[in-house]
């Protein structure tokens, strides 16, 4: 893996380049979601259908394969590339799945993580992680954390930033051989504990870092402080990975703050609960008004479902709770946050990051 | 009319056809996927395409109710709807009433029935039925006919038959667009050869652009389904494309097809899709049975799809039933199975290697050379040779009868 810092826009926001795996991806990027590593509703066939190389970064967490799937046979089949006939995609690992695989605070101890999932709860070992991590062999792979949601007290914090360092020594030396390994840094929303985590972290040789914990109950307001006391600790040059933002405001918020690379619900979401989403043109609701539309989601939108069909097709889809309407949101809602990441990158390039963030949050509001 | 149907080759009943509809030219044998209310469960127009299907049959009862046929036509018709730019069919909607709703009842006005939206009574006419499917702009549409399950005895059988061949005749008065769909009328008359047959010459006189065997698929034993399209395929005109609704399992679209019949749809390989079931040229693999967990071969080595091209057994295994991706994948796999199959018996046909493809095909899905007797029967009607795929014991089983054998000089053979 190799990382570039190229632009600076006003304070914190960066744009650079990430070299990971056969791809070469411009930053900040969007990480997509899925499920046992495949989008949860765009088949393989068209993922290609989605802009590249910025649709090429598939987040996937290890534990979703619990259920169904042994390490042994992943290994054996030769990991996830192969697993999942994806050759020119590359694999994050996060055991965190914003949706479906949430860290479960109150049952994690000093043996494991504790994770909520649909096949119950797990408690994940930092050398039982290691196995996956080996099995599976993601081209970028985070350290296991102890992520602790913003209400916990002051000594559970504590605890969990000891926790997560001492995880990340023993993940490292395990670590195989190959995939760029990410530093996890907590702290809940303690601005102490934070710094003090990333600061330890920032000592270990790592090729970048995922700010965990956060997404888990702390205010809008509350973060760009935390995330600050997190970015400040550590060195410019290295990515930095965060997890568990879901709306366009939060996004800009972590660009604001010096993050890269995000991996984010949002799109999977809205796809699953039958709302579609158009970013820049405000949510809108499928309900009656777009029996007859022949318009396309977004006018000139060049994504396959805008290209190819109407609102008036999608609104009967969803009416009739038809699985094509969601395949088609996945696709089109994929494409357009994609899109919002190209104007922040463009933005950010232009020297004008502050200014774009101002005005899509007027909007958006 | 508006199809012209071309008989490229032959097997002595089978034959390979091309059909040419408003929308698309087709090539027969075919497999028709079942798109109820729009679309095939969980796959584009653009995978649809890429998989080869030709025709597409939506359901009249579930688009009448959404989106509704007036909105369908104005926005100019299903194909634009979907954005399918191929071939469309529909069906009349009465199946649907009778199979999915409670007090539906049929007089000789029509299927009356309970609205599933506000429990008022209805009733779809031969009429309305046409003037739906004219709304929908399908290439192909299918006359109102009076279903009863081959399962139900007495007088009933020959009332529907009759009616039947009433109704017809009022579905070509309401029939607005000849010009661009096709009218086919569907042969009832049960399991009884004599009612089968007033009912074939009866449509026939209408001199319609194809005909369908109705009213089987749905509980009859194999040995009387056979039968019944044997008949039908003998009198049915041989310059018109014949359909056998319902249809079903790749076993009986081989058999159907020896006994000279061209179109089939059935929501099977969908449908089982979704419950974790892979079709393959050995029956069926149940992705679901634990011992997929460590599979690494792919559903069928001898498949091209991209299903098979890029993912394991033990992968699928753990998406089916509980991810939509699983769905979607099966779906993919098990209809590009039946367009492959479809393709085959085409090409095996114009390419006079008929036989050999029904050897073939059999000898995979009985190894043990168990094939069940009613396939061997029909096989004979259809004048197919399948003695080599036939286990030896059952092959002396049915010639023994005929023979002087001595029990020494059988083993020798």
């Amino acid at each position: 893996m190799k990382f570039v810092v190229k632009a600076w826009s006003n304070g914190g926001a960066r744009a650079g380049i990430l070299h990971l795996g056969t791809s070469t991806i411009d930053t900040p990027s969007l990480l997509l979601s899925t499920r046992k590593g495949l989008p949860h509703f765009i088949s393989p066939d068209l993922l290609s259908c989605l802009p590249a190389p910025e649709s090429r970064l598939l987040h996937v967490s290890p534990l979703h394969f619990l259920e169904g799937l042994s390490m042994k046979t992943i290994s054996k089949i030769g990991g996830l590339h192969q697993l999942l006939g994806l050759h020119d995609h590359c694999f994050v690992a996060v055991p965190r799945d914003s949706i479906q695989c949430l860290p479960e605070a109150n049952s994690t101890n000093k043996i494991g993580a504790s994770f909520e999932t649909p096949c119950g709860r797990l408690l994940i070992k930092p050398v039982e992680y290691m196995e996956m991590i080996s099995s599976t062999r993601p081209e970028l792979w985070a350290t296991l954390a102890d992520e602790v949601p913003a209400w916990v007290s002051d000594k559970r914090n504590k605890t969990s930033v000891d926790r997560t360092i001492k995880w990340l020594d023993e993940c490292i030396s395990i670590s195989p051989a190959s995939g760029a390994v990410f530093g996890a840094i907590v702290g809940g929303s303690s601005l102490e504990e934070r710094r003090r985590c990333a600061q330890e972290v920032a000592t270990r040789n790592v090729s970048g870092y995922w700010v965990g914990g956060l997404g888990l109950g702390e205010s809008m307001d509350e973060r760009p402080a935390l995330l600050n006391a997190v970015i400040e600790a550590l060195p410019e040059e290295k990515p930095r990975l965060i997890c568990g933002l879901g709306l366009p405001e939060e996004i800009l918020q972590g660009i604001a703050a010096g993050v890269d690379i995000f991996e984010s619900t949002y799109v999977a979401q809205f796809a699953m609960y039958y709302h579609p989403t158009c970013l820049l043109t405000m949510l809108i609701a499928f309900t009656a008004i777009y029996r007859k539309d022949t318009t396309s989601i977004v006018e000139g939108c060049t994504c396959y479902t805008c290209r190819n069909h109407t609102r008036a097709y999608i609104n009967h889809l969803l009416n009739v709770h038809e699985m094509l309407a969601q395949i088609l949101l996945e696709i089109h809602n994929t494409h357009h946050f994609l899109g919002f990441f190209r104007l922040i990158r463009d933005a950010i390039n232009a020297g004008r990051f502050e200014e774009f963030r101002r005005e899509f949050v007027q909007r958006w509001r | 009319m508006a199809l012209r149907f071309e008989i490229l080759g032959r097997f002595n009943r089978a034959r390979a056809a091309q059909l040419t509809l408003p929308h698309f030219v087709c090539q027969t044998p075919l497999f028709m996927p079942v798109g109820t209310q729009g679309t095939i469960k969980g796959l584009t127009a653009d995978q649809l395409e890429e998989i080869g299907c030709q025709i597409i049959l939506g359901n009249t009862y579930h688009l009448a109710l959404r989106p509704t046929s007036e909105l369908i036509d104005e926005l100019g018709g299903l194909h634009k709807f979907m954005n399918w730019p191929r071939a469309l069919l529909t069906d009349s909607g009465g199946f649907q009433m009778v199979s999915l709703l409670h007090l539906a009842d049929i007089t000789e006005k029509g299927v009356t029935f309970q609205s599933p939206v506000d429990g008022k009574p209805m009733l779809l006419t031969p009429e309305e039925s046409i003037q739906i499917q004219n709304k929908i702009g399908a290439d192909i549409i299918m006359a109102l006919d009076d279903v009863v399950k081959t399962t139900i005895t007495g007088p009933r059988i020959e009332e529907a038959m009759h009616r039947t061949l009433r109704w017809i005749d009022r579905c070509i008065a309401a029939h607005k667009r000849p010009h661009d769909q096709n009218l086919f009328g569907i042969v009832q008359g049960g399991l009884d050869p004599v009612l089968r047959d007033i009912c074939v010459r009866g449509l026939v006189d209408r001199n319609l652009p194809g005909y369908a065997i109705g009213g089987l698929a749905g509980g009859e034993d194999k040995d009387s389904f056979w039968r019944v399209v044997a008949q039908c395929t003998a009198t049915l005109p041989e310059d018109k494309p014949r359909y056998v609704m319902g249809v079903g399992y790749p076993l009986d679209i081989v058999v159907c097809s020896a006994l000279g019949a061209d179109m089939y749809d059935c929501v099977y390989p969908t449908r089982t899709a979704r419950f974790g079931t892979a079709i393959v040229p050995e029956g069926v693999l149940k992705l679901k049975h634990k011992a997929m967990a460590e599979d690494t071969r792919p559903i069928d080595p001898t498949c091209a799809c991209m299903v098979c091209k890029n993912y394991t057994r033990a992968y699928i295994h753990s998406l089916v039933t509980k991810d939509a991706m699983g769905s979607q994948l099966l779906s993919f796999h098990n209809l590009y199975y039946m367009m492959q199959l479809s393709r085959n018996l085409h090409s095996s046909i114009v390419q006079g290697k008929f036989p050999e493809f029904v050897c073939n095909f059999l000898q995979k899905m009985f190894p043990k050379g168990d094939i069940p007797e009613w396939v061997c029967n029909a096989m004979e009607v259809a004048e197919i040779d399948i003695s080599s795929c036939c286990a030896p014991f059952r092959y002396i089983q049915a010639t023994k009868v005929q023979s002087n054998l001595n029990e020494d000089e059988i083993q020798a053979v």
